[in-house]
């Protein structure tokens, strides 16, 4: 029975937030500890030929930590393991990691770190990722027979797209402290993170060491978006050599401009389209070609990418269908995992082509989604069959109705929109759409090598305690697994406590990624709380009176008040990695966006002026986290539509700073409609899929089918900068150039 | 730290007088986090442009990393761990203000600030209003609208 699930119940950990009492990692007090630092390379290619000690500076008053220092392996253990903790010779990036310092204060520290200077003998540097020789990963996906198809085709249209990259800006910069090790050997490290396995495994490696000899504990993490699930490893490997060498507790905790400088970003997309189409629309044969820059080295690259092909056909039906993709190693600072993971680059490429095809065949964009767009019964690019959980036509027709954007004349079959003076300015108004799905869980088999496992153990007071490694860090999984926790067990919420995510307590539910965290980990939870709540209820046969009354009778008579629960993949799913064949993932989000914007004509500044999302989220366990994730997610895609401009020159990132790396304000957002759609997935929790990625995919391309619509120009490149507008501007009207 | 010598601040925080010894130019957000172990402020930026160190000095928003302890002596500096901000906690919590929670601290007391504005100039507060005064505070998690709808619910007191 649903008593907590669907209703909002306030986030448990609300209060400690809106008090100031919620302890975040630079928060922690830590007497006795020093500040850590990093001397960096300042080239992007290179051969270290050492770091020269200034003499005029007292090194006393420090601890260094180089890779001679390092006990075990000099690798930051992620997917392969080719990226140093410390560069030994190699240089490959900017800002790559040479040589540790710890001081007892910040100002001796800063004044180390300038007074210690890298001595590289610079080498040529690939940084475009069109001619990077070096391929990190490729995937093939083939359907049918794209390339028959395509010979065969009366009419074939073609598109090329790019997106740059994108800073994912949680306000809270990164940061963990280290402790050296204690008197059983042990070492710790709390910090800012969304899975601290993978930090846990990383510092295993780095120190050699067992697995019980490290300990991970998360604090409050103020934001993540998918930039605190690798990178806290390679700081907190630079937090612990400098804790050993200094023989106290090290904080490393970054200021924005370091943040900036060397944490991973949105990976550089590129994606070809060759689309083969018939005259009423439907979509014949596809030929997609994804091409991602990974940067200096391999960390999650692979599976962006595998995440980006698999939905690089979007939520269309094509009986042929050949995605080619390929990251490359280029000699920029590493590019890593931003919310969307890949999908949000291919799928603002596949929306401009829908667009593109409506454009040239006179079709309206709605009614060419219509067409195309995957129902069930049909078969994904990997030949998925959408057996059940597809709320494609609901939130399309949904927003359609809330919008009307199906009776809007996109961009007027080639009638110019009227300017109108608004303020004493020229200004042109559009209204753009986008239709989008994304997988929830790991790819293919990764739940199935994973095998998350999740506690649920009574305490002495009666409270049940939840023991997962899942994070929270904005998006409400403390409330979730509550709500979850509480149904699940015949409880109220306040019968329920979400232990902190502490690798030596908790059982590893694996990293707080890929839209996961509910349907996966929290599907666990209700397993678990469903088994204790049976032995209880078979040990009294009464569940009347309160829970917490109930669990102490049932301990105090003997019963086992510990259930653990390890995942198993809904049955059926079937999964070839070699061939990327079959399914995919569990079940897919799916949603429809409408975005309305405003053009300067004389400045070409966009202003999204109300945008519009329609979202099938299975079930909304918490509808205000939900609306909260969506409401977010798409103001995260609309930044990257048109505002957040991150460039490189000489592989080095040129906005350092908040006042030039921008994200939008309150007064860059416009009013976000969220309407939730709820088509059940049986083996979810309460028959909940994942929402914390999908609102990042679809805000893009509907931003910029609304400013193509606004001008009647091609909107190919995002961010889309008054620049670049201007430029597509005067291609289009030659005449008013000067 | 800045080369002057450390020198006596007496002011009153959240309505205690505190006296701090420090350099003169030592940021007020310092000051508050680690001589007063007051860390509910906190540093997004340090350069004026997300508004998690919001304060209020003499009733006035501040963004507490651009202000030298020197220009508060004698001041009455409030944070977010302070009284009188009860009813927007509440509106925060009750309408989903607070996801990640770092940039709620400055919101919290910027909100505050509005409130008191409206207040002494008579004027209805409305979510246009919020949008405006809250444009200094940065959010990366709620996309604005829950937190513009937690400052107007605190300014109606009608938060549910
Ligand atoms: S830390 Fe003061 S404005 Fe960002
Ligand atoms: S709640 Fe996370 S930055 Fe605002």
């Amino acid at each position: 029975m649903e008593r907590t699930v669907g209703t909002d119940i306030r986030r448990p950990e609300g209060p400690d937030k809106v008090s100031g009492r919620a302890v975040f990692v630079a928060d922690l007090a830590t007497p006795g500890a020093w500040f850590g630092g990093t001397v960096r390379s300042d080239v992007p290619r290179g051969e270290l030929l050492g770091v020269d000690l200034d003499p005029a500076f007292d090194w006393d008053r420090v601890r260094l930590a180089g890779p001679a220092e390092v006990p075990g392996a000099n690798v930051v253990a992620m997917i392969n393991e080719d990226m140093p903790v410390l560069a030994e010779r190699e240089v490959r990036h900017v800002g790559q990691p040479l040589l540790l310092v710890a001081a007892p204060d910040a100002e001796t520290l800063g004044a180390a770190l300038a007074a210690a200077r890298p001595r590289i003998a610079p080498l040529p540097a690939v940084l475009d990722m069109e001619d990077a020789p070096d391929v990190l990963h490729e995937i093939l996906i083939e359907k049918g027979d794209a390339p028959s198809a395509l010979a065969r085709a009366a009419r074939i249209i073609e598109g090329t797209y790019r997106t740059d990259t994108q800073e994912q800006m949680y306000i809270e910069p990164q940061g963990v402290i280290a402790w050296p090790p204690d008197a059983s050997g042990c070492t710790v490290v709390r910090g800012s993170m969304q899975c601290p396995f993978y930090v846990h495994k990383s510092l295993v490696t780095m120190l050699g060491t067992r697995a019980d000899a490290v300990r991970v504990i998360q604090v409050e993490t103020g934001g993540g978006f998918g930039g605190k699930e690798d990178y806290p490893s390679v700081l907190a490997c630079h937090a612990v050599l400098l804790a050993r060498a200094a023989g106290v507790p090290v904080r490393m905790i970054y200021d924005r401009h370091e943040d900036l400088a060397v944490t991973p970003k949105r990976h550089p997309s590129r994606v070809r389209h060759r689309t083969s189409v018939a005259d009423d629309g439907t979509l014949l044969a596809m030929d997609i070609d994804v091409l991602l820059d990974g940067g200096a080295y391999t960390t999650l690259s692979p599976v962006v990418l595998s995440r980006a092909c698999i939905h690089a056909a979007g939520a269309y039906r094509c009986d042929h269908v050949r995605i080619r993709g390929r990251v490359v190693r280029t000699d920029h600072v590493p590019y890593g995992a931003f919310r969307g993971f890949g999908a949000p680059q291919v799928c603002f490429a596949v929306e401009r082509q829908m667009d593109r095809i409506a454009g040239a065949l006179a079709l309206h964009p709605a009614e060419l989604r219509r067409k195309n767009m995957l129902r069930v019964g049909d078969t994904t690019a990997t030949g998925q069959r959408l057996e059940t959980s597809v709320g494609s036509v609901e939130v399309m027709e949904r927003v359609l109705a809330r919008s009307r954007f199906d009776r809007h004349a996109w961009r007027s079959a080639g009638v110019a929109r009227e300017p109108h003076d608004s303020q004493g300015a020229r200004k042109r108004t559009g209204v753009g759409f986008s239709f989008f799905f994304h997988g929830a869980g790991f790819t293919g088999s990764g739940e199935e090598l994973l095998k998350a496992r999740v506690r649920v153990e009574l305490d002495q007071g009666g409270r049940a305690v939840v023991e997962t490694a899942s994070t929270e860090f904005g998006q409400g999984t403390i409330a979730m697994f509550t709500a979850l926790a509480a149904d699940a067990l015949g409880a109220a919420p306040e019968d329920i406590r979400i232990a902190a995510a502490d690798t030596s307590r908790v059982p590893n539910s694996g990293p707080t990624v890929a839209s996961r965290t509910c349907m996966v980990v929290g599907g666990c939870v209700m397993k678990a709380c469903a088994e204790l709540r049976a032995r209880m209820s078979a040990a009294s046969g009464d569940e009347s009176g309160p829970f917490a009354d109930r669990a102490r009778a049932f301990l105090a008579g003997g019963g086992d008040g510990l259930a653990e629960v390890v995942y198993a993949s809904p049955p059926g799913l079937v999964w070839d990695e070699e061939h990327y064949r079959g399914d995919a993932y569990p079940a897919y989000g799916w949603a429809a966006d409408v975005a309305e914007v405003e053009v300067d004509l004389d400045t070409f500044e966009v202003r999204v002026t109300r945008f519009l999302s329609t979202v099938d989220v299975g079930k909304a366990i918490q509808p205000q986290l939900v609306e909260g994730q969506i409401e977010g997610g798409s103001l995260q895609a609309i930044g990257f539509a048109h505002l957040e401009v991150v460039t490189t020159e000489g592989g080095r990132f040129l906005q350092d700073r908040m006042a030039t790396c921008i994200i939008p304000g309150t007064l860059d957002t416009p009013p976000i409609e969220v309407e939730l759609v709820e088509v059940p997935f049986p083996h979810g929790p309460a028959g909940a899929k994942g929402v914390g990625e999908l609102p990042m995919d679809g805000g893009a391309p509907a931003v910029a089918s609304a400013i193509e619509d606004a001008l009647g120009i091609h909107v190919d490149h995002i961010p889309a900068t008054p620049e670049r507008l201007l430029d597509a501007w005067l291609r289009a009207h030659p005449e008013e150039a000067l | 730290m800045n080369g002057a010598p450390d020198t006596s601040f007496t002011f009153t925080v959240n309505g205690e007088s505190r006296t701090a010894r420090c350099a003169p130019l030592a940021r007020l957000l310092d000051v508050l986090r680690e001589d007063l172990r007051l860390t509910g402020s906190k540093e997004g930026c340090g350069e004026g442009e997300c508004g998690a160190c919001t304060v209020l000095v003499d009733g006035v928003a501040v963004n507490s990393c651009l202000v030298p302890v020197c220009q508060v002596d004698g001041a009455a500096v409030a944070t977010v761990e302070g009284p009188g901000l009860e009813a927007v906690r509440e509106a925060f919590l009750a309408e989903g203000g607070a996801q990640c929670g770092i940039c709620t601290p400055g919101m919290i007391v910027m909100t505050k600030a509005w409130m008191d504005e409206c207040e002494r100039a008579g004027r209805a507060p409305t979510a246009e209003g919020a949008r405006k005064a809250l444009a200094g505070n940065l959010c990366r998690c709620t996309g604005y609208g829950k937190i513009i709808a937690s400052a107007v619910a605190a300014a109606r007191g009608e938060s549910r």
